[in-house]
């Protein structure tokens, strides 16, 4: 029998090791698998390079596991959210290096390596710094700049509902990056509000398809309070 | 710009609030629109497209047909907008994930898109990610959508909080894209980026051409 569903954080966060690069869902804080992230510092790995749209909120989730030292580097599209005390410490401090990347092309880089495609080219940031060093390539008169796929190590995401086989649904825009995370990481571990029966899921309504999914986490932490 | 220009311009004009700024641009979008609106003024442009008119709003973090702010009793607090702040989702609104959102930006499906910026220079040309090799840079969804909606357009203040124009023959800082902006909304005027440069459509009550140009570095003309 396929069941999935762990049932300690010790368990969901086994073999992550040191220098992993950790993919890590959400918008803010909504969609932010936090209690996986707790999980993470528990479980202490560490020289991480982490990829998030943000970079942190507050002292919690993602910004907790910066301020205990634990990530060497943050790839996000927008450090410049509301309240990034940690990582602006950080950041000031030279303790943490940051790489920016356009957000449709950091999302565009984990489907095409959950995808099977090594590279691409899109016209985001043509003749912009962050297009500098990189195959520029004019087709039909336009130019595009290549990009390659980008692999996690692992991918801590946030569902809504999931079942033992790691179907997900997602709920409203706490979806956003999750189901691509799922899709690029070798593990991909998910925390779900509800964890209901095999066959109860809608199988039109599910947003990541299990196969996607190596372990799910049941956190029923109720409603996020903070954005 | 001189003290004293920027003096007359303050005293005898009534600038525009980033609210009138946002409801003049959320007048200008037809119906049937399909329009992405990024964080700073721009969020406000969704608080103030007429009720009657169907303009579907698109947010990057996977939102299409996105309404305005919710009731304090009515929040959601899955959905948020790309400033993260709480919306609502209007009837026949949709959700998507990052990827589908960004095929959406990239994929030259919206009719336009309406952001912020640091600078629009007078050949489309603008900068809103990064003031220096020093600060935090935060590029965002703004790459992706600068090259994908069939239009953009910028919301801003006219000049900086030290009176610096925002409006330049070229921008000083690093670029989000090339040959972008058709139109910029500021508080003090509505201008055209056109091949001849900035073509003034409109202007703050009580704002002289004159006054206009005088906080302005790029040289003006009016809109035919």
């Amino acid at each position: 029998m396929i069941d999935k569903i762990v049932h300690s954080m010790a368990e969901a966060m086994a073999g992550i090791r040191d220098g992993s690069v950790v993919l890590i869902g959400g918008f803010g804080s909504i969609g932010q698998p936090n209690a996986l992230i707790d999980g993470l510092i528990e479980q202490g790995a560490k020289d991480l390079t982490v990829v998030a749209n943000n970079a942190g909120v507050g002292h919690t989730g993602l910004a907790r596991l910066m301020e205990v030292g634990r990530v060497r580097k943050i790839v996000c599209s927008y450090p410049r959210t509301s309240d990034p005390v940690v990582f602006e410490g950080l950041y000031r401090a030279g303790r943490i290096e940051l790489e920016v990347m356009p957000q449709g092309t950091m999302a565009e880089r984990m489907r095409a390596a959950g995808a099977g495609i090594p590279a691409f080219y899109t016209p985001t940031s043509v003749g912009t710094k962050l297009a500098e060093g990189k195959e520029v390539r004019e087709f039909a008169g336009r130019q595009y700049v290549l990009e390659e796929a980008f692999f996690g190590d692992v991918a801590l995401i946030e569902a809504w509902e999931a079942d033992r086989w790691g179907n997900l649904t997602y709920r409203s825009s706490a979806r956003n990056f999750n189901p691509v995370m799922a899709m690029a990481a070798k593990l991909t571990i998910a925390q779900a509000q509800h964890i209901v029966d095999l066959g109860v899921l809608d199988p039109e309504k599910i947003g990541t398809p299990g196969i996607f999914v190596n372990r799910v986490v049941h956190v029923p932490y109720g409603e996020p309070t903070v954005t | 710009m001189s003290a004293s220009a920027a003096a007359d311009a303050s005293t005898t004009c009534k600038p525009w609030t980033r609210e009138d700024i946002a409801a003049r641009a959320a007048r200008d979008i037809p119906e049937g629109f399909y329009v992405n609106i990024g964080i700073g003024i721009p969020v406000l442009v969704a608080n103030y497209v007429p009720a009657e008119r169907e303009v579907i709003i698109h947010s990057e973090n996977g939102i299409l047909g996105m309404g305005p702010e919710p009731e304090p009793e009515a929040i959601n607090r899955w959905l948020i907008n790309a400033s993260k702040k709480y919306v609502t989702l209007r009837p026949g609104g949709a959700y998507m994930h990052h990827a589908d959102s960004f095929a959406i930006i990239r994929g030259g499906h919206l009719d336009l898109c309406v952001l912020g910026a640091f600078q629009v220079a007078e050949n489309g040309d603008f900068a809103n990610w990064s003031m220096s090799d020093t600060d935090m840079p935060s590029v965002g969804g703004a790459m992706d959508l600068a090259v994908g909606a069939k239009q953009v357009w910028v919301l801003m203040e006219h000049t900086t909080k030290t009176g610096e124009s925002r409006l330049l023959r070229r921008c000083t800082y690093p670029l989000t894209a090339v040959g972008a902006v058709k139109r910029i909304y500021t508080n003090l005027a509505v201008i055209d980026v056109t091949a001849d440069g900035f073509a003034v459509r409109d202007m703050a009550p009580g704002l002289t051409f004159e006054a206009l140009q005088d906080v302005t570095d790029a040289p003006l003309r009016m809109a035919n």
